[in-house]
């Protein structure tokens, strides 16, 4: 069986072509650097997605601080994902890199913060 | 009047890394004006991952990029007047600037214009209809969503497929809107490969090629939107008119330089990147005025924003130094399969990097850069999408000091 993909794992988006002998990977082609391989690799056993959200601050000059995973959860928990970070409130100030949440979901990345937002002055 | 060596119009990431290489290069009077309360631009609204890859060898969200820079320029103690709007700039270099502190005059060597781009509005591809509340570029949405804590809506229709329209596809749905569809007028996706797959192939949001918007409903909120199918002349098809009740119609039809400023001082446009024609160094039309990032050309990628602006100090830094730079006398042109060529002029004794992008998908082309019969560089490219800019070197050595520069595409 023939499967195609775009690559996500940089902004060339390479037309990757998977040839799958009884579900394994017989031959890969199209990729132009070897994080393709490994791309199509994971989409086949289990597609796994970073996300970006923002998590509401109090007492801050802006209302809300970024947020991102430390590494990419399997694509199935991103809803999950998100409903358990937007239980977070943090008070300000927060730091760029504070972790929300250690372990989301007892998953394999953390919550952490993208954006510091200081006090209300 | 303050005298400066060097002013920075604008302190997102083409302002913030023209200024850290201009005082690595010894300039030292430097002065950002910003207009936000903070120095980032539009990075601090971009809060998706993705940014630095080739900057940094990394994957980083908006915010962190920019906070990168902002740490450096702080480090290096290069002043950030925030809150404070330049309102001209003159051919001699001087600039007025309304701040929190007041009028203010500045005289400097170098004007490094940074100001970024503008999203295309409703206005400008003139959609017919009514004008309720709910229709958004797709910037304003991400800075309601993102930066506000405001939902802009929970019915969307996206009109364009460009990378920021895609990623508030993506936004909107992870918070929770029902994203009905993504309508792009030409045969192919405007934005990048990888953002068509992570940002609406994940959700399951389709996207309409050969579509567009040709009516919008609603008295007081927007409460439908018509989409036809175009032809290959982009006008749309009688009788395939299809209603879309939605409360919110996103638009991300492309982005326009921002050059109010630049025009006011008196450079010359070019007709390809709606930016100032622009040297090797790029130096404008006008000697001591620079331009890079967005306002220049529109970039597909930050990353390129930032290495093009350091590009800029260099010639910046050379002419504040030693007080002119050499001559750009060669043209360079593209075929008509080249669009948003830069620079416009080069002197054929520098490297000099050109960039560029196709007008429509192509497969298997070859590009080749040329001086009068001689090919200096022959590049095979199995796919060249108009999403995504093309950069290419040139090595001085290679150069002749008599020819236009041509850029060609072969398929």
């Amino acid at each position: 069986m023939l499967r195609e993909f775009t690559c996500i794992m940089c902004p060339q988006g390479c037309d990757i072509q998977v040839k799958l002998e009884e579900e394994t990977i017989a031959e890969v082609s199209g990729n132009r650097c070897p994080r393709g391989r490994e791309y199509v690799t994971q989409e086949i056993e289990n597609p796994m997605r970073n996300i970006a959200t923002s998590v509401l601050v109090e007492g801050g000059e802006l209302p809300l601080a970024s947020v991102r995973l430390t590494s990419p959860v399997p694509k199935a928990r991103i809803f999950d994902v998100m409903a358990e970070i937007k239980k977070a409130v943090l008070k300000a100030p927060v730091c760029e890199g504070d972790v929300v949440i250690s372990r989301v979901l007892g998953l394999d990345s953390d919550v952490i913060v993208t954006k510091s937002v200081d006090k209300v002055s | 009047m303050r005298q400066v060596d060097a002013v920075i119009i604008g302190g997102g990431p083409a302002g913030l890394a023209a200024a850290i290489e201009l005082k690595k290069k010894g300039v030292e009077d430097i002065l950002i004006l910003e207009r936000e309360k903070k120095p980032g631009g539009i990075l601090r609204q971009c809060i998706h991952d993705g940014f630095g890859l080739t900057r940094f060898g990394e994957t980083l969200s908006g915010p962190e990029y920019a906070s990168r820079f902002v740490k450096q320029a702080e480090e290096l103690s290069i002043p950030c007047m925030t809150d404070t709007t330049v309102l001209e700039i003159t051919p001699d270099r001087k600039v007025y600037a309304s701040s929190s502190e007041g009028f203010l005059e500045i005289q400097a060597r170098a004007v490094i214009l940074a100001m970024g781009c503008r999203e295309r509005t409703r206005g400008a591809i003139s959609i017919p209809g009514t004008r309720p509340a709910g229709v958004y570029t797709a910037g304003v949405a991400q800075a309601y969503i993102n930066l506000k804590n405001k939902m802009v809506g929970r019915n969307v229709v996206i009109l364009g497929s460009g990378d920021i329209g895609m990623i508030m596809a993506r936004r909107m749905t992870l918070e929770g809107a029902k994203v009905l569809g993504v309508f792009e007028i030409q045969p192919y996706p405007s934005g990048l490969p990888r953002n068509v797959e992570q940002c609406l192939n994940d959700y399951h949001i389709p996207l309409y090629l050969s579509h567009s918007v040709t009516d919008i409903r609603g008295r007081d909120r927007l409460e439908s939107v018509v989409v036809s199918q175009v032809d290959e002349n982009l006008a749309p098809i009688p009788g395939t008119e299809k209603e879309y009740p939605c409360d919110t119609l996103i638009l991300s039809v492309g982005l326009i330089p921002e050059n109010e400023l630049t025009w006011m001082a008196g450079a010359e446009a070019d007709e390809g990147t709606k930016g100032p024609a622009v040297d090797e160094n790029y130096q404008t039309t006008v000697p001591g005025i620079f331009a890079a990032g967005n306002v220049l050309h529109v970039h597909d990628l930050v990353d390129f924003v930032s290495l093009e602006a350091e590009a800029l100090a260099e010639g910046a830094a050379r002419l504040i130094q030693e007080g002119s730079l050499p001559g750009c006398h060669l043209n360079v042109k593209g075929d008509p399969l080249v669009g948003q060529l830069v620079p416009a002029r080069i002197s054929g004794q520098n490297d000099v990097t050109v960039s560029f992008r196709v007008r429509r998908p192509l497969k298997d082309c070859t590009i080749e850069i040329c001086q009068g019969e001689n090919v200096i560089k022959r590049l095979k490219k199995p796919k060249a999408l108009p999403a995504e800019m093309i950069q290419i070197s040139i090595q001085a050595e290679k150069l002749n000091t008599a020819d236009d520069l041509e850029v060609k595409m072969i398929c």
